[in-house]
């Protein structure tokens, strides 16, 4: 039955058609994008079936070919990775919907192999989500990694560079997660994450346990862009096309969080790596540091895409710090950032994507109230995130501040509670500068309304919405709306899913 | 009032929802003004209507009480239409009304732009209000509490001149960073208690602490409520605020905003802390000195402004800590006058914020030195004031007499006589800066024409200086608050009162 095989769906579907998109744009383009959109639905449509079914059954594993684990791949579906990858194949699904708006103009020209790309990164990231194999998991990161510097190397011109200092420090990332992999295998023996699990605590005090975890967390602090390793992330968000900065943003690192997450505390646990081993205290304070950090640059950046990126490294710090306080308070906000997160910066980035659209440039010295009369749906869905990130009730990011603030206070922390609040106020700083001018700054005198913005067509116009194009507005609008929900319904997700799941050892 | 009993009832969460129901009314009708402002006067007579519902029960000792949704989890999000909560619910949508009306009057007399945006926020604003006074602990609070801050701001920047977003900017600091120390001092609380449920007498039970955690906590607490309740220094977005529209200065500036200032001091005072652990470390003194010294301080600084807005701004600066200053003092009477304060000085402050508008709407003057024979040219305005100005001094037979009478005697049981020398030197001080004003109006002559306001605009004065006066000569009268006063300060104190 197809049902059984639901675990292993998501990724081979995702694969073939990502395979099969190049050969039926030979046919018609639109029937390569309409399978792009249909298989990302697909996918989604997987990941509640296994949220489902996690619910019902408990989890469920899936032994690849019948041969069973450790010889053979296993994949296996708790309700962390299935709500993970609910989220992201939700996320992405919504970025694919806006990106028909957009692709005949940003990636004119390579909207196929752009389609072909996302659904291989897709592909990627839901292989990684759901493996129970650490040697899998790395396969799938290349595929996630090799789709994602396509992705950003088709932007604009700075894009290729951009996209090659990523690939450079990716491919160490990379590299430094498959040494780490090698030593836990000369000592283990095995690569099954379950099987680890029972042998490691026999080898704890094995050198090579420490250097490969500690090989492992850093280079998947690269591809999570943890501070200081986040070198590469300012700029790949910034010039790559604003709809793969919307799917990169909000999915990219935080699959890599998801992954250390995993090894941390399932494979290893977290008596070990919190306490013989202090590698979450190290991992908590450069959060810390990297929240502040971040949050400093956004104020000072004066473009919209390289203000949400600096904004992005700060935010990562949250979840990195989530995982750093490693109590089960700090757990939860960890993981329900990344959900939050995934969805603000989706959101913001969708309407910094709209802005170039409409206008040609996202800078902030160059917004007025004019941009919000020509875009007031999206600009509304800009607030609503916007009043997120800074964590006002009732939006979801008030939730993650709460949760993070708990686990700092359980801690004993005093440090790290003020530094989730006083972030939060960086983050008003950057936010309202930029509602400030979009709700309140009147066009220069003398320049006439609607001039800067060469509008190409009036779809929409017509029919009172204000906005270009619904493809573009809407997205945005349902992402935001999401926040809402995400909000008010924290408690569900919470306990429906983080809480039963918290790892043994908190 | 016997033992408290508590039943399901979804009024609390009516109060709370009927404005916010309004606010997609209201942007819907957008171009149709009449229409646009029935739904605010529509939704305020409704709202004011379920909250009356509710004071039956509460005088009777029931407690409606109404749970949403677990919103964190073991903590709900949860309203409860206790005595203390029905008590400010009743002023802030009572008051909602007659600012409704005076709004109207306002801004079409002064050809307002956005004026739905400045309905629509009211109404959320409103919204918010409602939720803090029913909230049933400390998580839903916060989440009305910010709610209100980002509701206001554009109440704040309604102007949108290059000082009233510089009033906006400043006005977020100070409410985000309070938001956030209550955010912290949440967070410990719950760990300490393992839950938020306000519980009269305090929630901490017989939790151990040292003197200094205790203090510490107190102290975000304070931070984080104090800045709303503008005790000083946490103030100066006040004064600065008074940039927004007039209605705004009297429904949230002197009403809404900052008395869910103070009513967040005495649900701290009474309903975490609890008397027994705030006398046990001396923090209660602490807090009366603080209120004290903004009594004094502020008053002196209404004398030095000339702008009547910020006269009044200072003033209300004043009257909130007489509020705070009966919470500290922790006595039955002080108490009793606390609480009846936040009616009384609302019903006074909003008829001077009122006549301040109509003035401005009808003569475009803004500052004391320009209302030379001001009272000869609209009577009834400034005799409202004249009515107002007298009650916050504290004569009677003004309503502001009787809440300044229990705080005196409040006191005096708890065996201090600074805070009553306090009250005295600021009642002098009161008359003080309000004396000019109606000297000016009344017996200076003043050129130029006569006239009232719109009747949208002197009626609301009329009607709040009457109900000033009415609930000096009986503090029972309509509302019961002066027994719901009494008995909130009874289950506060639980007989333990000195």
């Amino acid at each position: 039955m197809i049902i059984n095989n639901s675990p292993a769906l998501a990724p081979l579907l995702l694969l073939a058609a990502a395979i099969s998109i190049p050969v039926l744009a030979l046919l018609s383009k639109r029937l390569a994008y309409l399978t792009a959109i249909a298989t990302s639905l697909v996918a989604t449509a997987v990941s509640v079936l296994n949220l489902w079914r996690v619910w019902e059954s408990g989890p469920l594993r899936y032994h690849f070919g019948g041969w069973t684990p450790p010889i053979g791949i296993e994949y296996v579906v708790d309700p962390l990775s299935a709500f993970v990858a609910l989220v992201v194949n939700a996320v992405a699904l919504v970025v694919l919907w806006h990106a028909m708006g957009l692709a005949d103009e940003e990636i004119a020209g390579r909207a196929v192999p752009y389609y072909s790309l996302v659904l291989l990164l897709l592909c990627g990231a839901n292989g990684m989500i759901l493996t129970g194999d650490l040697f899998n998991l790395y396969v799938f990161l290349e595929i996630f990694s090799l789709a994602c510097y396509g992705l950003i190397g088709i932007g604009e011109k700075q894009a290729a560079v951009a996209s090659f200092r990523y690939l450079i420090m990716g491919t160490v990332g990379a590299s430094f997660y498959l040494l780490g992999l090698g030593f836990i295998y000369i000592v283990t023996g095995s690569l099954n994450m379950a099987d680890l699990r029972n042998i490691l605590p026999l080898v704890y005090g094995n050198p090579a346990i420490t250097a490969g975890l500690t090989l492992i967390v850093v280079g998947m602090g690269i591809k999570m862009a943890i501070f200081p390793l986040h070198g590469w992330l300012p700029d790949a968000y910034t010039y790559a096309p604003s709809t793969t900065s919307a799917l990169i943003a909000p999915l990219g690192t935080k699959v890599a969080a998801y992954v250390i997450i995993r090894v941390l505390f399932y494979v290893f646990d977290a008596g070990y790596v919190s306490g013989a081993l202090p590698m979450t205290d190290f991992i908590a304070w450069l959060a810390a540091i990297g929240i502040i950090y971040g949050s400093v640059l956004a104020i000072a950046q004066n473009e919209m895409k390289r203000m949400l990126a600096y904004s992005s490294v700060a935010q990562i710090g949250y979840i990195g710090l989530g995982i750093g306080m490693a109590n089960p308070f700090g757990f939860i906000g960890a993981v329900l950032h990344i959900v939050n997160h995934a969805f603000m910066k989706g959101t913001l980035f969708l309407v910094a994507a709209n802005l170039r659209k409409n206008s040609g440039h996202s800078d902030i010295a160059r917004l007025d109230a004019a941009y919000r009369k020509k875009l007031p749906w999206s600009m509304a869905a800009f607030t609503l995130a916007a009043l997120s990130m800074i964590g006002l009730p009732p939006t979801a990011g008030f939730f993650s501040k709460w949760y993070l603030a708990l686990a700092a206070v359980d801690k004993g922390n005093w440090v790290f509670l003020a530094v989730i609040l006083v972030s939060s106020l960086l983050n008003a700083v950057y936010f309202f500068r930029i509602l400030e001018r979009v709700y309140l700054l009147p066009p220069p005198a003398g320049e006439k309304e609607g001039e800067g913005f060469p509008l190409k067509s009036k779809t929409g116009a017509g029919l009172g919405l204000g906005e270009e194009k619904w493809g573009l507005m809407i997205p945005a609008c349902v992402l935001s709306f999401c926040l809402l929900l995400l909000g008010i319904g924290n408690a569900g997700i919470v306990k429906g899913v983080i809480q039963r799941i918290i790892p043994i050892g908190m | 009032m016997t033992a408290v009993e508590t039943y399901s009832s979804i009024l609390p969460f009516y109060a709370v929802a009927v404005s916010l129901v309004a606010v997609p009314l209201i942007l819907l009708s957008a171009r149709h003004a009449n229409l646009r402002e029935f739904w605010t006067i529509a939704a305020s007579l409704v709202k004011f209507g379920v909250v009356f519902l509710l004071l039956p029960g509460v005088l009777a000792g029931r407690v409606a009480g109404f749970t949403l949704w677990e919103i964190s989890p073991g903590i709900a999000l949860a309203l409860k239409a206790d005595p203390f909560g029905v008590f400010f619910a009743l002023i802030a949508s009572g008051l909602w009304i007659l600012t409704s009306v005076y709004s109207i009057g306002y801004v079409r007399g002064l050809e307002e732009h956005k004026q739905t945006r400045y309905f629509a926020s009211f109404a959320v604003c409103l919204s918010a209000t409602m939720g803090i006074a029913f909230a049933a602990n400390l998580l839903t609070f916060i989440i009305f509490y910010e709610t209100l801050t980002i509701a206001t701001y554009p109440l704040v920047i309604h102007k949108e001149t290059k000082g009233a977003i510089a009033a906006g900017r400043k006005y977020l600091i100070y409410t985000l960073t309070a938001g956030l120390l209550l955010i912290a001092a949440t967070a410990w609380t719950y760990r300490i208690t393992g839950s938020l449920d306000f519980k009269a007498g305090g929630m901490f039970g017989g939790a151990s602490f040292s003197p200094e955690a205790v203090t510490v906590l107190f102290l975000l607490f304070l931070g984080g409520v104090g800045v709303k309740a503008a005790i000083m220094p946490l103030h100066s977005w006040l004064p600065t605020a008074m940039v927004a529209p007039t209605p705004v200065s009297a429904l949230l500036h002197a009403v809404a905003v900052v008395k869910s200032g103070v009513f967040g001091v005495v649900r701290i005072v009474g309903f975490v802390f609890g008397p027994e652990l705030l006398h046990r470390f001396g923090l209660n003194g602490l807090l009366a000195i603080l209120a004290g010294a903004t009594i004094i301080l502020a008053s002196l600084l209404a004398f030095r402004q000339d702008n009547l807005k910020f006269r009044l701004a200072y003033s209300t600066v004043g009257h909130l800590s007489y509020i705070v200053l009966g919470a500290a003092l922790l006595s039955p009477a002080s108490l009793t006058g606390s609480l009846l304060h936040i009616a009384n000085h609302a019903t006074m402050k909003i008829t001077l914020f009122f006549c301040a508008g109509a003035i401005y709407v009808k003569y475009h003057k803004e500052n004391v030195s320009e209302l030379d024979g001001i009272g000869r040219a609209m009577p009834w305005t400034m005799g409202a004031f004249t009515l107002g100005a007298i009650g916050l001094a504290g004569v009677p037979p003004m309503n502001g007499f009787v809440s300044k009478w229990q705080l005196g005697l409040g006191s005096l049981q708890a065996g201090e006589i600074a805070p009553l020398a306090v009250l005295v030197l600021s009642g002098l001080l009161n008359i003080g800066y309000f004396a000019p004003i109606v000297y000016r109006a009344f017996l200076k002559k003043g050129a130029g024409s006569r006239g009232e306001a719109s009747p949208a605009m002197v009626l609301p004065i009329v009607v709040t200086a009457v109900l000033s006066v009415l609930l000096g000569l009986n503090p029972d009268l309509f509302f019961h608050f002066y027994s719901m006063a009494a008995s909130i300060s009874g289950s506060i104190l639980g007989g333990s009162g000195p």
